[in-house]
């Protein structure tokens, strides 16, 4: 055991980041692979089919197939589109959705980056994930990509103010940027963890994650009934496999980050034998099934929503709520003995 | 050369190169696009001097909200390149004129001396658990919170005259009222009636 950590010490740094690297990306694609999977079960069990069952055992292999079938499959480009931007849409879509893994802590001591703004990176990074579907939209030259990558940009750009403001919230409440220092705000047990103090800014901040990785019921982007399949509608093989890669990497993102802020992150629910001595890897990713499982729940629960009624929800509903929670917040801080609550 | 000036010289160089771009591509989607990049390259390079709070900033700000909607009008409208060169040579003299201007203003600046190397200290770097993010913070609350206050308040005053001024009330456009939507009852909607067997609706009423 000691000459392999001292042979790790002795690699060079980029070596030992490449591993790290390596050990977040390996996993993180292989679950993208398996939530693509567990979608289609859960959604056929909620529909009262059997769901994909004829690759491998009990259909186990089925999402492998998939990834063999799209890398083969041929990539088309249609004459008329814009050759280089064509191509870089998919990497503009998956890039930031990696990226923001960087700064995800999996445990109290499991972080790859662990700098001081991660939370103001996350956000950065989340929000130019819109380039990848605007630029696909756009360099297809369609009519249905357009109307698609409209549809999400504006979507995109109106739910990520009111994810900001939820987040405000909870950077007041923690008092750090540093998403680390935000889940040690909340160590204590289930009563500590912000989504009871913040409950508003919670219910907000998970919608507005539905709303922004373009999921049911706020589809639209996608809309089949009306414009085919949205800002992809023109790509196959690779391509399409990106942007389905960079959809559900984003949908695990937020999951993972509603975990750490409002959940407790590695937290145990109660600081008492049992529950502590599951290691927090565990109670972390736990946490992030469930939350990761509310989202294909909602997509075989709900309709889908109305343009117009998205965007009210949006700038009209959701936006008021947070900035209210947030005078609520800062009042009773200041002004009333009361400030322990929100702390 | 350290690792880090290597780090400056590419980023620079994407920099300027992009900026560049930004002014000589033909497509108006493209120049945004570039545009988008320079902002990027500028953010890294502000990383590079520490200051990560700005530069996140940069990148939240420009990157993921401004040049969003820029990207958004510049798509739509359908720009004719060739109707944009007529004018060309008539504003070329003004033009120059105004960018001679500039470079002489900015050519001042620069060789006045007060920006030579040796008359701005080379800033410490600092451990790694200062977070500049509250160095920030406690500075703009307050030594200069006045400031920071009025700037709000200009930019709030702004957004409420950009609404303002557009702003069309259109009556002809149907607006569903989701309160009364919801608000509706089935009495306002659905009235039963008991027809008698042997008879036709119409005969009851």
């Amino acid at each position: 055991m000691d000459w392999m950590i001292q042979t790790w010490q002795q690699l060079p740094v980029i070596l030992q980041l490449a591993v790290k690297i390596g050990l977040i990306l390996g996993p993180l694609i292989l679950s993208v692979a398996y939530y693509t999977y567990l979608e289609r079960k859960v959604i056929a069990y909620m529909h009262v089919r059997v769901g994909p069952n004829r690759v491998g055992p009990k259909g186990l292999l089925q999402p492998i197939a998939d990834v063999v079938k799209l890398m083969f499959k041929e990539m088309i480009q249609p004459t008329k589109s814009d050759h280089y931007l064509f191509f870089i849409a998919p990497v503009l879509a998956l890039a930031p959705a990696l990226a923001a893994w960087a700064v995800i802590p999996f445990s109290d001591s499991l972080v790859l980056a662990d700098i001081d703004a991660s939370l103001l990176y996350v956000l950065a990074l989340t929000s130019m994930g819109v380039y990848g579907v605007i630029v696909a939209g756009w360099a297809s030259n369609s009519k249905y990509a357009f109307l698609g990558a409209m549809r999400a940009a504006a979507q995109i750009v109106a739910y990520e103010i009111a994810m900001g403001f939820a987040l405000v919230g909870v950077l007041m409440a923690a008092g750090s940027l540093n998403l680390s220092a935000i889940v040690q705000a909340q160590s204590g047990g289930i009563h500590q963890w912000y989504f009871i103090p913040l409950l508003p800014l919670f219910v907000v901040y998970l919608i507005s994650g539905v709303a922004e990785t373009n999921r049911a019921p706020f589809d639209v982007a996608e809309g089949e009934s009306e414009i085919v399949a949205g800002f992809h509608v023109d790509y196959s093989g690779m391509g399409f496999a990106l942007f389905f890669l960079a959809e559900y990497a984003n949908m695990l993102l937020i999951s993972a980050l509603t975990v750490l802020m409002f959940l407790g992150g590695w937290n145990p629910p109660l600081e008492i034998p049992p529950f502590v001595w599951v290691p927090g890897l565990f109670w972390f990713l736990g946490k992030l099934c469930i939350v990761a499982f509310l989202f294909l729940w909602f997509r075989a629960t709900f309709p889908r929503y109305r343009y117009d009624q998205i965007m009210r929800l949006g700038w009209k509903v959701f936006i008021p709520i947070t900035l209210i929670w947030i005078g609520v917040i800062g009042f009773v801080r200041v002004f009333t003995p009361y400030g322990e609550i929100f702390r | 050369m350290t690792l880090l000036s290597v780090v400056f010289y590419v980023l620079a160089a994407v920099l300027v190169g992009s900026s560049a771009m930004v002014i000589s591509v033909r497509n108006p989607v493209k120049a945004a696009l570039f545009l988008v990049l320079c902002f990027f390259s500028a953010a890294c390079i502000w990383i590079t001097l520490e200051a990560e709070f700005l530069a996140i900033t940069l990148v939240l700000v420009y990157v993921g909200a401004v040049m969003v909607l820029f990207l958004f009008v510049v798509m739509m409208l359908d720009i004719d390149i060739v109707q944009m060169r007529e004018g060309f040579t008539r504003y070329l003299p003004v033009g120059a004129v105004i960018a001679g201007i500039m470079m002489v203003e900015i050519a001042l600046v620069v060789l006045s001396g007060r920006f030579e190397l040796d008359n701005v200290a080379r800033p410490a770097g600092q451990p790694a658990d200062y977070s500049n993010t509250r160095e920030l913070g406690l500075l703009l609350y307050t030594d200069y919170v006045l400031a920071f206050e009025v700037a709000g308040l200009i930019l709030l005053v702004a957004i409420v005259a950009a609404i303002a001024l557009t702003l069309r009330r259109r009556p002809e456009t149907l607006y569903q009222k989701p309160s009364m939507q919801v608000q509706v009852k089935k009495s306002d909607r659905l009235r039963v009636v008991d027809v008698p067997s042997g008879t036709r609706q119409g005969d009851v009423e």
